[in-house]
């Protein structure tokens, strides 16, 4: 266990400060994340243009630091992503928290790579992986139009 | 009351949490285990083994008699005035479901109010909701005030000529409030309703005695009362177990079965279907035994001085809100910190061995309530001691650390 590793500067930082946390103007897909267990809530809003880009996305929600910070660095890495990109990231992501030890898409910039693995300090933390996934299962959802709210129990 | 030798009856404090001692204040989730309860269900599979109530050989006798002595004992325990007024269950939620179940089968209709309280775990509400679905009856919360207490006004404001049963709890999960139970039986019964009190916290904390409180119901969770898991109780007045249809059918709470018709058994195998958790209820006994050891009235004082400790020790930290503030107040702590979510609390005092729970507690209309998601709750049991909350007081500072707080 090691609580430097889940409680980086980097978690601390968008933790306190998420990034995106407003509601996208004119947004046209949304969906609403819920972790029954402890009480996170997350909306993420997306507003795809016509060529399936993502012009903006954003998210309202509260919760602990961890999930916070996840759903600010998604919301950083993902604006201005292509809809199909934006799958693999997610995909990435979750295989990268569940077994992998690294990130394996072609998308994203080493950087940005970075970024993202400092969320597999949860990887200790069994009993906060779902702090962590909640956003970018919510964001899956909103992509694929699912009007039930996303509660991480898949 | 030696609290460092009650400490050595609980083998799990022999254990190391991430190479630290266990600060176990996690009582009001569930009550750690003295050596006594564990010990007397490997005996009983090893040397006693047997299914109760339907064989005639020495060993279901035996089973059957140490089942039903702790009925007796509960019985004395709780101050009911007969053993069949004891009905085994899984636990307290399936006590209160039972209850639900089967009041609102035989005397709910369309229309009609179950009193509750925005204190109330959903083990007594959920079961309540499903009434709400199946007869369309409504559910009426009486409403804290800015203590975190429910008050006999609020109830009383809430009772209307629709209202056919109450449910309150005895100790909240969150607050720690302590509910005037004799006066809300006592103004319950004027008006010709039941109370049914959720014990859970109740039952491990204060000392219980029917005849006083005069209640209908009352649900006991074992183990949050240093019992295995799997084993509750409720207790009913007699004339409501004797009026009420059964709960769940089956074997051991029938008569006599034909083709056309049933007729079913007599207290207290009406409402015990199946093979009971029957080690869990014969170990049960032993967490009353020992609990009379100790004196329940030691145990109260003792938490209550723990309570009184924590509260100056945590009180005196700026960036701790602590939530409610009841009068009457049982060992529950819930607070939260200024800049730190509950759940980071949790796992940063997890690391020093310190077991906290956090999230709504399954209280969630409640948190709605007093505008906060989540709480951070420390809760007590006999085990614990002022080191216990010098070394919580030590990890929240931690917390603060590592959240760049300080």
């Amino acid at each position: 266990m090691n609580l430097k590793e889940l409680y980086q500067e980097i978690i601390l930082d968008h933790g306190k400060n998420p990034r995106n946390l407003r509601k996208t103007d004119n947004f046209n897909k949304d969906a609403k994340g819920y972790n029954p267990l402890c009480g996170d809530k997350v909306h993420v809003y997306l507003k795809l243009n016509e060529n399936k880009k993502v012009e903006d996305i954003s998210f309202e929600g509260s919760g602990c630091a961890i999930s916070m910070a996840s759903a600010s660095i998604m919301t950083d890495l993902v604006k201005g992503k292509e809809e199909k990109e934006v799958k693999e990231i997610v995909s990435d992501l979750l295989n990268m928290i569940k077994e992998k030890d690294e990130l394996n898409n072609k998308i994203l910039k080493d950087d940005e790579k970075t970024k993202l693995m400092c969320l597999s300090g949860v990887k200790q933390y069994p009993m906060r992986v779902k702090c962590a996934t909640l956003s970018w299962h919510t964001l899956t959802s909103a992509l694929n139009n699912l009007e039930q709210t996303n509660n991480t129990e898949n | 009351m030696n609290i460092s030798d009650i400490k050595k009856e609980f083998p799990i404090f022999d254990n190391k949490v991430h190479n630290n001692d266990l600060v176990y204040l996690d009582s009001a989730n569930s009550s750690q285990k003295p050596r006594v309860v564990i010990d007397r269900i490997y005996d009983f599979y090893s040397k006693e083994f047997s299914n109760v109530g339907r064989s005639v050989h020495y060993l279901a006798v035996a089973a059957t008699n140490l089942y039903e002595s702790t009925r007796v004992s509960m019985q004395k325990y709780i101050n009911a005035l007969d053993k069949n007024e004891i009905v085994f269950t899984k636990g307290a939620t399936e006590a209160i479901n039972l209850v639900a179940n089967t009041f609102g089968q035989k005397y709910l209709e369309e229309g009609d109010e179950v009193l509750l309280t925005e204190l109330e775990h959903h083990s007594n509400y959920v079961p309540w909701h499903f009434l709400r679905k199946s007869k369309n009856i409504k559910i009426e919360f009486a409403e804290i005030n800015s203590d975190g207490e429910i008050t006999l006004d609020s109830i009383e404001k809430k009772i209307t000529k629709k209202t056919k049963i109450i449910g309150v709890t005895h100790l909240s999960n969150v607050t720690g409030a302590i509910l005037p139970i004799k006066d809300i039986a006592k103004l319950a019964h004027s008006k010709g309703i039941p109370l049914l009190v959720d014990g859970c916290q109740g039952a491990p904390h204060l000392k219980l005695d029917m005849q006083d409180l005069d209640c209908d119901f009352y649900a006991i969770s074992g183990h949050k009362m240093y019992g295995p898991t799997g084993i509750g109780i409720l207790y009913a007045k007699k004339k409501w177990l004797d009026e009420l249809p059964p709960y769940q059918g089956g074997g051991g709470m029938i008569k006599e079965v034909k083709k056309k018709d049933i007729s079913y058994g007599e207290l207290p195998n009406k409402y015990e279907a199946g093979t009971m958790a029957t080690a869990q209820v014969i170990a049960f006994n032993e967490s009353i035994k020992f609990l009379e050891k100790i004196g329940i009235e030691n145990i109260e004082k003792h938490e209550k001085e723990l309570m009184n400790y924590a509260t100056e020790i945590l009180g005196k930290n700026n960036s701790i809100n602590i939530v409610g503030n009841p009068k009457k107040k049982g060992g529950v702590l819930s607070f939260t910190i200024e800049g730190i979510h509950p759940h980071d609390i949790a796992t940063i005092l997890d690391e020093d061995g310190v077991a906290i729970r956090a999230g709504h507690h399954c209280c969630q209309i409640l948190h709605e309530k007093i505008g906060l998601p989540a709480t951070a709750r420390a809760s007590f049991g006999v085990y614990n001691t002022k080191a216990d909350i010098d070394q919580l007081s030590k990890s929240i500072e931690k917390c603060k650390k590592i959240f760049k707080l300080i």
